[in-house]
């Protein structure tokens, strides 16, 4: 289960604001600086390990550029979204960042609620109304795949690949 | 039931007899394209082991030639990778270089029936040549250079049966803004192009198209093949392969015809591709400081064309930069033997190398606070191009090249004529 303060986002939240273009080749650490900088600036330093992102519908459409993981370096607990842009989805899994559609979701949070998620469920609840909704549920391999981390963990421990070789951002 | 094209190659690929809207399939992979945004540390990974190094392309495009230290870093990373294990298919700085998508299509690694798997979310760009192809993400393009499959879920189908034809000056793109304006978001639906008119749009043509499916978050975006994708193929391979088209009573989710003649230029006002489309009249009272013409989607030789046509003989209006950028050092080599380089210089456009350029904000034409720009390129999300309080209107190649030429929101039927000659 995941326990975390809700953040509202809206629709149509694309992945240039997610992780804008100068910073996202940089290392992680230093993308998750930059988060929603340009429609939301500061935010980053208001934003708690744990925190939960709010998305409308379409959280995520853009490009394939790597802001599922700014996101995880930025800590965030869980995205829940009225929807999510399938490729965006695909990249939560590939990075392992906790993510769920759940239709209604933005109607049901204010920001600062607190949500309680259960990803294999696909359940959604607000503690501070006690409402309850049930996402979309996520297959099986998908969700392994999700909570083990995503791809490189995995590619890891089959000696596929080594760990990150992070000359580049020395 | 029948099945849609994207249907029938994914059962090929996953060794079934069919799929169904629903299935999550695991397929072999075909081609595997690396660009230069892969060697980046945030996603790169020491490789072990490549499934099948003939089946991979590397292609440097997003930050080429190296705009800084930390881009040539990764490039210097690209090189060492494609030396480990012997990559021969490599589109480093030089002769063969270009944006990856269209150098996919120039040296037909895709193939109809194959699945390509490339992190770039504009890879559908390959399913003008019948090729089942989408944007991934860094990790699975990892994955699938490491283990040589990858995984798909089947998604319901949008079907456009084209009719009609376009008038001269109006372009795939301005079909695109039709379709993104009218019908939206295409999100968990794959779209499906085909229909009588299929005949009177290249292959270049169709790839705007297929692009842009990226843009109506569409999963696969794939056309029908027929005798003009066999003409293309031929001249550019020897290498066999089988064709798929959908099945006469293949469901839909929903099946819309397109009359070609009907379409007018349109603009993408700024920061949303989706439900944002206006005609060009609308907004003609907008003033532009950039102009540019490029990308994945607009860098081709016939983009180039009808720009150099716009302009022949005029001048770019006083403060607007006219930016054009080949989508490949083919093409430019092309444009420049045809005659467009020469007009577009004369006018007073900067032609730049092939790479992705302005279009990413990346490099070659990054545009300032509070800046206009008009672009045929993919995307007019905020801060994409540049500065986040810039404006970016989207438009056709025609529409750009005539912004250029007045400094404002232009229709290219102020310059050009719109009957289509014969
Ligand atoms: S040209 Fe633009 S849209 Fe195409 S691959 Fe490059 S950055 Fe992406």
């Amino acid at each position: 289960m995941i326990t975390g303060k809700a953040w509202q986002f809206g629709d149509d939240i694309n992945t240039d604001l997610i992780l804008p273009a100068p910073f996202m080749y940089l290392p992680k650490e230093q993308q998750a600086k930059h988060v929603f900088e340009a429609n939301r600036p500061g935010w980053v330093d208001l934003v708690k390990s744990g925190d939960v992102i709010v998305g409308g519908r379409n959280f995520g459409t853009g490009s394939s550029r790597p802001a599922p993981l700014a996101l995880n370096a930025l800590g965030i607990g869980c995205l829940i979204a009225d929807s999510i842009n399938p490729l965006f989805f695909r990249n939560c899994v590939s990075f392992g960042l906790a993510a769920l559609e759940c239709p209604g979701v933005s109607a049901a949070f204010d920001e600062g609620d607190v949500a309680e998620i259960t990803l294999s469920a696909a359940s959604v609840r607000n503690l501070r109304t006690g409402q309850t909704l049930t996402g979309v549920p996520i297959p099986e391999a998908l969700l392994k795949l999700m909570q083990g981390g995503g791809i490189f963990p995995l590619l890891e421990s089959e000696g596929l690949i080594g760990p990150g070789i992070d000359s580049a951002g020395a | 039931m029948g099945m849609t094209i994207m249907e029938k190659i994914l059962a090929r690929a996953s060794g079934r007899s069919r799929t169904s809207p629903g299935d999550m399939v695991v397929v072999d992979v075909d081609t595997v394209v690396l660009y230069d945004g892969n060697f980046f540390p945030a996603y790169w990974r020491d490789i072990k082991s490549v499934a099948k190094p003939d089946n991979v392309v590397v292609v440097y495009d997003h930050r080429a030639p190296a705009p800084d230290q930390y881009c040539a870093r990764a490039h210097s990373v690209g090189r060492a990778f494609v030396e480990k294990f012997g990559i021969k298919r490599f589109h480093d700085i030089g002769y063969d270089q270009g944006i990856a998508h269209v150098i996919v299509a120039e040296r037909a690694y895709a193939l109809p029936g194959t699945v390509l798997v490339c992190s770039d979310s504009h890879a559908g760009s390959a399913g003008a040549l019948n090729c089942a192809a989408r944007g991934t993400g860094g990790p699975d393009v990892i994955y699938a250079l490491t283990k040589g499959s990858t995984w798909y879920r089947v998604c319901e189908t949008i079907r456009y049966d084209l009719v009609g034809r376009l008038r001269h000056g109006v372009t795939p793109k301005d079909l695109f803004l039709h379709i993104a304006g009218i019908y939206g978001n295409h999100s968990n639906y794959n779209v499906e192009f085909g229909g009588p008119a299929l005949a009177s749009l290249s292959i270049d043509e169709r790839r705007t198209l297929a692009t842009m499916g990226t843009e109506l978050n569409a999963e696969f975006t794939i056309f029908e093949a027929d005798g003009i994708l066999d003409t293309y193929l031929r001249a550019r391979t020897d290498r066999p392969y089988q064709t798929y088209n959908p099945d006469p009573n293949a469901v839909y989710a929903d099946r819309r015809q397109l009359d070609l003649g009907a379409i007018e230029p349109l603009v993408a006002l700024p920061d949303r591709v989706i439900d944002n489309s206006v005609k060009v009249g609308d907004v003609a009272d907008v003033f532009i400081q950039q102009a540019f013409i490029g990308s994945c989607a607009n860098g081709n030789l016939y983009d180039l064309q009808i720009a150099a046509e716009v302009v022949a003989g005029r001048r770019v209006a006083a403060g607007v930069r006219f930016l054009v950028t080949p989508g490949s050092q083919e093409v430019y080599r092309q444009a420049l033997k045809a005659g467009y380089i020469e007009t577009l210089m004369a006018a007073g456009a900067v032609v730049t190398n092939a790479t992705c350029g302005a279009c990413q904000g990346g490099h070659m034409g990054v545009i300032g606070p509070n800046e206009v720009c008009i672009t045929a390129s993919t995307r007019n999300f905020k801060g994409r191009m540049g500065d986040p309080s810039a404006s970016v209107y989207m438009a056709s190649p025609a529409t750009v090249a005539a912004s250029a030429l007045t400094g404002r929101v232009t229709h290219p039927g102020e310059f050009i004529s719109m009957e289509r000659a014969g």
